[in-house]
């Protein structure tokens, strides 16, 4: 009998599984088939390619999805049919991708792109192989120099969106002082020894993608509010929700009032929404997707990367077999934005972000102008970027694709991602501190 | 009815051993296995995916034998996965719970790779090649080693011991990739400019070195589990240590030996993982191959030639899913149920393969 009950047991718990998977797999389908609907409208000069899509992830991470959904959109708007692309998700930067890359191109692909930047190594060992196929690696930094006319890269000036975002973090730090609301009485913590209101920002590495982020964030608010400090809080990893939440946390205890973020998760916004509702004066601002649905009241914008737009010139030009080798377009094609600005933003916002936004695209504003920043306390004049990509593995670094050095200042700012698509902007200015240490 | 009162007290179902079941009847139960595996699939695939499951199963099937190239890359992934199986079967039959192979494997190859990275330039291909070898044997080896010794010395608890083997070899690993990504962000493939260290090209493939290694590890540790006297030991061994130690083996020397060996061919693995396939070493080199080889190894009797086969069922499963994953835009969890009750399904069979269920009121002879 006893042997009967155990065997019923464990039969009414391998039924109870399945019936946990079957709820979520059947919301999962019914997500997809609204998606199928959306881009069903097809016109009839789509361009005749097929995309393969190596992605680093699924629908359920941020960045992954962002791409996923400008490659959607894009093809919709192309009038691109649904099995003129194939998906390959969760592709991990490894020998996978090569793997992942090589397939597609036994299914018919000729257009192939991979969106992390650890890719690029395994996708240009497969440009070499197959020159009929153009093969695009997402962010990634030595198509000029590879030699491989049929390797791209690309990326958009989302610093430029930073840059945005973080001048509507400066209306809202104005506000708060202006308004009496954050005062060294109200919250102590929250300004240093010179009377600067401190702010912060989780970043995913101390790479240059994420220097140049952070250093047009703070740009941005300095435009508005010049007396701020910033402090940067690494994670050690680009998507990590536990990290994020715990660097925002140790950020606000620090006395922030504005968490900026590069890192791929909702963990900071969730975690700054917390301590506001425990009375906290702190506000959020995001990266890739609207935070308003996790952080309500605390979110006030983020900066995005419209990837439609890069999507739609990529696949358009692969029809020609001209897509261009390195790709970086910002606020003037509409390739960055920011979302939605949330309830709690300073009155006048969104005109000053018309305003700031008008700027940039007529080219009146540069991000990085070299008057507005100082670096150990002295205006640069002189960065020269060695393009170069190099292989550190033995301690000296060896020149696998030989890049020219470049000056990068001229006519007063630094001309980030004109060089290459990749970011570079890799200054420390006065003003922002990084810490040492990565959150714990 | 007067049946039932003298059977009163006999349980509904009873379960008997079945000695000897033959060979045709072994492979009707795994037929009916993964027949009723793939009908109870069908109706998870038609119900809560709403796709049409023949055509999923044409798309698991093409996920091995759609094209040339997919087939080969099955035969690479079966190659290692089969290879840490062979390393394993030593260990676990003579019940030595070797549940560091994860770790054995990575040690090794990051020796192959730290080797291929700083001997790149100066040694000569063959004797690179040879040095990267053995310095990922020696490796893997000693990871083998250390609980083996301690085991035999103080009887401490092996699975726990290598559990935390494989723990310190991925912080090293951790350590040493961080350390050899220098300024970039990411460490890559290893001597992308030289691409010393990396196996040549043979039948269009990087990996047919590997292959041609793996089938003749299969021959070697049949054999030697088969025919030598170090292979009798290891069963003697696993089968009683106080009848080893009443026939006169040294009980210790064996233990030691035989994780020496299974540590070293672990240690291999990782050199071919680093040569062969990868070209790069990272904490997920191994990729669990260490506890799924445990499957193939234990499944297979530890007879070498069905534990290919038992590769071949579960990479053909892994590739199905991540080609229905990708066809159907489904999320891989789903894909992963869809293979998971077809694995479920065959692991249950061998029950039925051992064990005999008896009804109630059934015939009483039991032939």
């Amino acid at each position: 009998m006893k042997k009967l009950l155990g065997i019923l047991l464990s039969a009414a718990m391998v039924f109870s599984l399945a019936a946990c998977g079957a709820t979520a797999a059947t919301s999962q389908s019914a997500a997809d088939t609204g998606a199928a609907t959306a881009e069903g409208a097809a016109a009839n000069a789509a361009p005749d390619v097929k995309v393969g899509a190596i992605l680093l992830g699924d629908e359920t991470e941020g960045y992954t999805a962002a791409h996923i959904n400008g490659i959607k959109e894009a093809a919709a708007e192309l009038g691109m049919s649904e099995d003129q692309i194939i998906w390959k998700y969760k592709v991990p930067e490894s020998a996978d991708c090569a793997d992942a890359a090589e397939d597609l191109v036994g299914q018919g692909c000729n257009l192939i792109i991979s969106n992390s930047y650890g890719h690029q190594t395994y996708m240009v060992e497969e440009a070499e192989k197959y020159p009929d196929v153009t093969f695009v690696a997402m962010t990634g930094d030595f198509a000029a120099i590879s030699g491989l006319d049929n390797f791209c890269n690309a990326f958009t000036s989302v610093y430029q969106s930073r840059y945005v975002s973080g001048v509507v973090a400066g209306m809202k730090v104005k506000e708060l002082v202006e308004s009496g609301t954050l005062t060294p009485e109200t919250q102590p913590d929250s300004f240093d020894a010179d009377g600067k209101v401190k702010i912060g920002y989780v970043g995913a590495y101390n790479y240059a993608e994420v220097v140049s982020g952070y250093t047009a964030f703070f740009l941005g608010v300095q435009s508005v509010y010049p007396d701020v400090t910033m402090e940067v809080m690494y994670t050690n990893s680009w998507f990590d929700i536990d990290k994020e939440g715990a660097a925002a946390e140790a950020l606000i205890a620090n006395g922030a009032v504005i968490i900026g973020q590069h890192a791929d998760s909702t963990g900071a916004p969730a975690a700054t929404q917390k301590l506001k509702d425990s009375g906290k004066i702190c506000y959020s601002i995001g990266y890739n997707i609207d935070m308003l649905a996790t952080a309500p009241t605390a979110a006030l914008t983020s900066s995005t990367n419209v990837w439609s737009v890069c999507y739609k010139e990529m696949f358009e030009a692969a029809q020609n077999g001209s897509v261009a080798q390195d790709w970086c377009k910002g606020y003037e094609d509409g390739a960055v934005a920011i979302t939605d600005l949330g309830p709690e933003c300073a009155e006048g916002t969104a005109d000053k972000v018309a305003e700031v936004e008008a700027a940039l695209k007529d080219g009146s504003l540069q991000v990085f102008d070299t008057s507005k920043f100082t670096v150990d306390g002295a205006a640069v004049t002189s960065a020269p970027i060695d393009l170069t990509f190099y292989d550190f593995s033995t301690g000296s670094p060896v020149a696998v694709y030989q890049g020219e050095t470049k000056e990068a200042i001229s006519d007063g700012y630094f001309h980030e991602s004109e060089l290459r698509a990749a970011p570079y902007f890799a200054l420390r200015i006065d003003g922002i501190v990084e810490d040492a240490e990565p959150v714990a | 009815m007067s049946q039932s009162i003298t059977a009163a007290h006999a349980p509904l179902l009873r379960i008997a051993r079945r000695e000897g079941a033959t060979l045709p009847q072994k492979i009707a139960v795994r037929a009916g296995a993964i027949l009723l595996a793939l009908v109870v699939d069908a109706l998870f695939i038609f119900f809560v995916t709403g796709l049409n499951p023949l055509a999923v199963y044409g798309v698991m099937w093409g996920g091995t034998f759609g094209t040339s190239v997919r087939f080969s890359w099955m035969l690479r992934d079966l190659s290692i996965l089969l290879c840490v199986g062979i390393a394993l079967a030593p260990a676990f039959k003579m019940r030595f719970w070797n549940c560091g192979g994860e770790g054995q494997i990575l040690i090794g190859g990051l020796a192959a790779a730290l080797i291929m990275v700083y001997q790149g330039n100066n040694l000569p291909a063959p004797a690179l090649f040879a040095a990267m070898a053995l310095g990922s044997i020696a490796a893997g080896a000693l990871w083998g080693f250390v609980p083996a010794w301690f085991k035999s010395r103080w009887g401490t608890n092996e699975t726990l011991f290598t559990l935390m083997m494989n723990y310190v070899a991925t912080s090293i690993v951790a350590c040493m990739t961080n350390i050899m990504r220098g300024q970039a962000s990411s460490l890559g493939t290893l001597n992308k400019a030289t691409k010393a260290g990396w196996f040549p090209i043979v039948l269009g493939q990087r990996y047919t070195i590997n292959i041609i290694v793996v089938i003749v590890l299969t021959f070697l540790m049949y054999a030697y589990l088969k025919y030598s006297k170090q292979g009798y030991e290891i069963s003697v061994v696993g089968e009683s240590q106080n009848t080893a130690r009443y026939a006169g083996i040294n009980v210790r020397k064996v233990t030691i030996r035989t994780m020496l060996i299974s540590g070293a061919v672990c240690g291999l693995c990782g050199f071919l993982i680093v040569a062969g396939k990868d070209q790069t070493i990272s904490t997920t080199s191994a990729g669990g191959r260490g506890f799924t080889a445990i499957i193939v190894a234990w499944l297979a009797k530890f007879n070498t030639f069905y534990m290919a086969l038992i590769s071949f069922l579960l990479v053909f499963l892994e590739r199905g899913a991540s080609e229905i994953a990708s066809a159907y835009s489904l999320n891989e969890y789903a894909a992963d149920i869809i293979t998971g009750v077809i694995l479920f399904f065959i692991l249950g069979s061998e029950f039925f393969i051992n064990y005999r269920v008896i009804l109630r009121g059934a015939n009483k002879e039991g032939k």
